[in-house]
């Protein structure tokens, strides 16, 4: 692959740096150019359509229930006296939470210098921008009266009142909006070199137009790249920041509250925490199947999959120190509503749900440590999957426990969901199932030109790169 | 060919090695309306062309200012101002009720900033440029490196820029036209 006709005395890196390429067998800079965007050429394959169409029903489904909680009112869902939010919060932390990975690949990671990153940031990146649109439906639905959603934004109402900037609902129509741009400006921008690889490949006339108009007549410049790599760590030094504002805030709107087992100061670190750890979870759910059907495993290695588990580990192991944390300050604040409260969650009419959250978020990724459940794939998803399971039961527990039981007992309840509910979060899958399968048909689903970035061709210094045995003893 | 309508000479080149190599020796050779075109960015090159530092930080710089300074304002505006309301006691500005969503403005100005920022430097889009309708110019996105010198440099000379290319190792060179 190199030009050097000379043979080539490497010294070999000490041990403990000798790390597995993270692209695969070698592969040629040519190779992924091909295997990626192959994957958007040709006519679609039987399994894309077969997952598209009920996607696309349950998108109908969800339409379907948003006009008839619209139409009719909140009344539809099982909402009621004393758990005034039920699936529509918990399902909106749900989904905001799993974007969180997205935007810790794409942004924390590249801080780190984690080059591993470059397989799996586009799809991940994807995913949070189709995770947070399902998330942002239920607090624009959940107010009940929709054509009055642009209370929420700094317009004054017809009384010329202003939104008021106290209360943290408010900062929360500011960090999730933001967060969306945010994430839409950053994976676009990581898409222009990559549409200009799919602008020079494109055979129809209709792709060429639709690729080089969204590739802005990226030429690879390196004058333009000097600029871009610049505007793009930039991008990651605000979104990391950004990331972990946005479920900090989303903790705030329970942690201002006087709700016992809301009212906690743990509730920002802890609650990122978990985003986290529900984000690499979906990603390793939708990421283990691709890698198989679209025979990625050069580029989304095993490796990959590895690290992935360990941070699944990590986070998922801070959220049951932060569980055991609640525990020891609702006994240490010697409250009684808080002692009340927590006791409630393990023990209490809704048992089931707290302990089905301990076995998927604490119990179960400790299997992580073991090396052989980190290589085995199948272990891996149903990890992932009940990662999910687990985070939403979190948010299950943290809402309808905290709130079933009152102050007043004449004020308890039992809170369940209508069918509504049920059809609407399915519906939400729908919306995002569509988006993501329309995403990896006609977008690249790896980061073309930062894979190549981190293979050894590129590399300036390195045999394969095209490095000479002189430039390499003038670097040593 | 004609000189007036020749944009510039292309050098093609098969290794990033090469490349930077070839920056080099352009870059030393006094030359100074030339680009590099690389699949991706390759490490080193901006030193080898002898490019400074990008000035993207300025305009995402501007941006988080303005962006603190407008939810902040706007705040006081809003809460303190135009129509103050007494909600649960509390003050009607406070820069600390005021700071979250001022600060995500920050993020959100900045990012703006930073992403047309760049594409202002780089004077994008642009649409049509005389490289994107050479066909074998295409593989930069592919594999291929490019090193081109516009006909614009004053040191510009067909025959020798052409040779020049050739010491440094390009295979294959081409004039590029208009």
């Amino acid at each position: 692959m190199g030009t050097h006709g000379t043979s080539l005395a490497i010294p070999e890196p000490p041990a403990e740096l000798n790390r597995a390429p993270l692209v695969g067998n070698n592969r040629s800079l040519g190779w992924i150019s091909n295997r990626v965007c192959s994957l958007t050429e040709g006519r679609a394959p039987i399994w894309w359509w077969i997952l598209l169409i009920p996607s696309l029903a349950l998108l109908g489904m969800l339409l379907f229930m948003l006009g008839y909680q619209i139409s009719t009112g909140v009344g539809v869902w099982g909402n009621m006296h004393p758990v005034m939010w039920g699936w529509d919060i918990i399902n909106f932390v749900w989904w905001i939470g799993i974007g969180h990975a997205g935007t810790l690949i794409s942004a924390i990671l590249f801080l780190l210098r984690q080059r591993w990153r470059t397989a799996v940031n586009r799809a991940a990146e994807a995913m949070t921008i189709f995770a947070v649109m399902c998330a942002g439906i239920y607090p624009a639905l959940h107010v009940g009266r929709v054509w009055y959603d642009w209370w929420l934004f700094p317009i004054p109402n017809s009384n010329s009142i202003w939104p008021q900037f106290r209360s943290p609902l408010m900062w929360d129509v500011f960090a999730v909006s933001t967060y969306f741009t945010v994430s839409v400006l950053f994976w676009y921008m990581g898409l222009i070199p990559d549409l200009a690889v799919m602008r020079d490949r494109a055979r129809t006339k209709l792709k060429q137009f639709a690729y080089g108009l969204f590739a802005l007549g990226w030429t690879g410049s390196n004058r333009h790249w000097s600029n871009y790599e610049k505007a793009y760590l930039i991008l990651a030094g605000l979104s990391t920041p950004l990331v972990l504002s946005v479920h900090s805030i989303v903790s705030l709107d329970f942690a201002v509250s006087q709700v016992p087992g809301w009212h906690t100061t743990i509730f920002p670190p802890y609650f990122v925490a978990g985003a986290i750890f529900s984000g690499f979870g979906m990603v390793l759910t939708l990421l283990i199947p691709l890698r198989s059907i679209f025979k990625l495993e050069d580029i989304i290695t095993k490796r990959h999959i590895d690290v992935m588990c360990k941070v699944t580990l990590a986070t998922g192991s801070i959220v049951g120190y932060a569980y055991g944390m609640e525990f020891f300050i609702a006994w240490y604040s010697g409250s009684p509503y808080e002692r009340y409260a927590f006791i409630n969650r393990a023990l209490g009419p809704y048992w089931w749900g707290y302990w089905t959250m301990i076995v998927c978020n604490v119990v179960v990724p400790q299997l992580f440590w073991i090396k052989a459940f980190r290589h085995n794939l199948v272990v891996v998803f149903i990890i992932s999957i009940l990662v999910n399971i687990g985070m939403w039961f979190e948010r299950f527990v943290i809402i309808v426990i905290s709130l079933h039981r009152d102050f007043l007992p004449s004020n308890w309840g039992y809170y369940s969901p209508s069918w509504v509910d049920i059809c609407t979060y399915l519906g939400t899958f729908g919306l995002f199932f569509t988006l993501f399968l329309l995403f990896i048909r006609y977008l690249p689903m790896i980061a073309i030109s930062e894979v190549k970035g981190v293979t050894p061709q590129a590399d300036p210094h390195h045999p394969l790169g095209g490095a000479k045995v002189k430039d390499m003893a003038l670097h040593e | 060919m004609n000189k007036l309508n020749a944009y510039g000479i292309v050098a093609e080149f098969r290794t990033s090695a090469d490349i930077l190599h070839a920056a080099e020796r352009v870059r030393d050779a006094g030359f100074r309306k030339w680009d590099v075109f690389t699949p991706f960015p390759v490490h080193g090159m901006d030193r080898a062309m002898g490019l400074r530092n990008s000035k993207v930080g300025w305009f995402a710089f501007l941006g988080g200012v303005v962006g603190y300074t407008t939810g902040m304002l706007m705040i006081w505006f809003m809460n303190a101002f135009d129509y103050p309301l007494v909600v649960g006691g509390k003050p009607m500005f406070s820069p600390f009720f005021a700071f979250p969503p001022s600060y995500e403005l920050t993020i959100l100005f900045g990012a703006f900033g930073s992403l047309f920022g760049m594409l202002f430097l780089n004077r994008l889009p642009r649409l049509h440029h005389p490289l994107l309708k050479n066909r074998r110019f295409a593989l930069v996105t592919h594999d291929r490196f490019f090193l081109v010198i516009e006909s614009a440099d004053p040191k510009y000379s067909e025959t020798e820029t052409r040779i020049l290319l050739e010491q440094v190792g390009s295979r294959h060179i081409e004039v590029v036209e208009e």
